[in-house]
């Protein structure tokens, strides 16, 4: 026997991958892209990959990334090598602001939190704006009717009463109670990723919900019966068709789906 | 670089101040309507199929006589009537339901649930006047067609 140094199968375009470092691979990113009518007229060298007025086309690019590179870098990277028209929102880049939430091959998630070598790399990564919503440019919607819906459910302490001279009080086991929807960073990802929701649009969505549901069980908060009147509503809870969408969409992990059928529980013993 | 359909969205928002309030009950006791209706409705269909196809002679026992006799009998009359409507309000419910959630213009929802309600209307009025003047011994039938009610009259 021949003591041959067996060469490892080269990895998805493992071209310069040694030991410890970091594998690159060819990714192809087609990304909706949409410029509104009143665009005007764009800046001098920005209008060299921009879509025509009003129109929705696909634009397809390869690029060479990591494999601790996450959408959003693929993003960067066409914004700031390749086509620098591209509109995205995002912030914080690591999942905290709620910024980025996209629809990446079908599933609403946030750029920032997908990792390119967790996706099927042999077709392109398909990435659109979030649903439902109106799109303002390429991925950024209009997330105004979302945080209309938001604002409806007053998403803060609603109290009576002399006000406590130190912190209002409260249990582990009565903060357990809504942990859950603590979580939420009013990504949307929940709210457009509901079937409901894209019909027409008037649905309060998921997101509303869940915030209402961090109010309503909470036990220094006075405003639930209020919460649950707004939600007893023709387009609040009992819209809900149980799809579960939101709970699979959730960047945060939240049982949305849960937490919406508590608030419809709350709803019911409270009437019978 | 292909130009797609037109997804969804834009879409124009609608006028006025945010969404116009519906508030109450009513679609909560939809809801709950669903559920306790599915429950009885479990209940009823699963027996109304076993006692018509599955026991006695099975399903070689249906014909005219048959149904008579069921009808016949003030039991099964209320049986069948509470499963008639149950199950037409439960699915006329459901299926106005499956229009809100996928109709997007106001007038397609007018005109197929117009035609929903008409459904439900002819449907649930021709079924009950069946059940309560349905002749089970009608003048100059065959004796051996009928059910076994009608020798014992007159
Ligand atoms: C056999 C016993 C039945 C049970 C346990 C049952 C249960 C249910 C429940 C719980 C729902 C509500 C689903 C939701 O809110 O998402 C539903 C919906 C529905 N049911 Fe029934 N049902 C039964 C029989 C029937 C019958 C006989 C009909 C037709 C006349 C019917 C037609 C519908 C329709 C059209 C819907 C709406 C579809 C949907 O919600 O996805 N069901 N059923
Ligand atoms: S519940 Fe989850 S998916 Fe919905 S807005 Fe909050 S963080 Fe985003
Ligand atoms: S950029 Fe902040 S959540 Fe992704």
């Amino acid at each position: 026997m021949t003591a041959t140094l067996e060469k490892t199968a080269p990895g998805p375009g493992s071209a310069e991958s040694g030991l410890g470092a970091v594998p690159s691979f060819q990714v192809t990113l087609r990304v909706q892209r949409y410029l509104p009518t009143d665009a005007g007229d764009l800046p001098a060298g920005q209008d060299v990959g921009a879509p025509t007025p009003g129109e929705y086309r696909w634009d397809e690019f390869t690029l060479t990334m990591h494999g601790t590179d996450r959408v959003l870098d693929a993003l960067h990277k066409v914004k700031w090598e390749h086509d620098g028209s591209l509109t995205f929102r995002r912030s914080c880049a690591h999942g905290v602001c709620g910024s980025d939430a996209m629809r990446i091959n079908g599933r609403n998630r946030l750029a920032c939190k997908t990792l390119l070598k967790d996706l099927d790399l042999s077709k392109p990564v398909v990435v659109e704006p979030i649903k439902g919503l109106p799109v303002l440019k390429d991925l950024v919607v209009d997330m105004e009717p979302f945080f209309a819906s938001y604002r409806e459910i007053m998403p803060f302490l609603v109290t009576t009463g002399t006000e406590p001279t130190k912190e209002r009080l409260q249990s582990a086991k009565e903060r357990e109670r809504f942990d859950d929807t603590t979580k939420c960073i009013l990504c949307a990802a929940c709210t457009t990723s509901c079937p409901v929701f894209w019909t027409d649009g008037q649905y309060f969505g998921p997101a509303a919900i869940v915030n209402a549901h961090r109010f309503i069980f909470d036990s220094r908060d006075e405003g639930a019966a209020q919460r649950l009147e707004i939600l007893n509503d023709k387009e609040g809870v009992w819209r809900c068709r149980t799809t579960f969408n939101c709970t699979e969409a959730c960047p945060r992990g939240i049982e949305v789906t849960k937490a919406i059928q508590e608030v419809k529980r709350a709803m019911i013993t409270r009437t019978f | 670089m292909t130009t797609i359909a037109d997804p969804k969205a834009p879409r124009a928002a609608r006028p006025g101040p945010g969404r116009r309030s519906t508030r109450g009950n009513t679609e909560l006791y939809g809801w709950v309507f669903m559920r306790v209706s599915g429950v009885l409705l479990l209940i009823l269909i699963f027996t109304h199929l076993w006692s018509s196809l599955i026991s006695g002679e099975g399903i070689s026992q249906v014909d005219f006589g048959f149904v008579a006799g069921k009808w016949a009998n003030p039991f099964w009359q209320v049986w069948d009537l509470t499963m008639l409507w149950l199950a037409m309000i439960h699915g006329t419910n459901g299926m106005r339901t499956i229009v809100n959630d996928y109709a997007e213009k106001d007038s397609t929802r007018l005109v197929l649930k117009s035609a929903l309600y008409l459904a439900f209307t002819v449907v649930v009025v021709l079924g009950t006047l069946v059940i309560f003047t349905f002749d089970p011994c009608p003048a100059g039938a065959p004796m051996d067609l009928l059910p076994d009610v009608c020798s014992d009259l007159p």
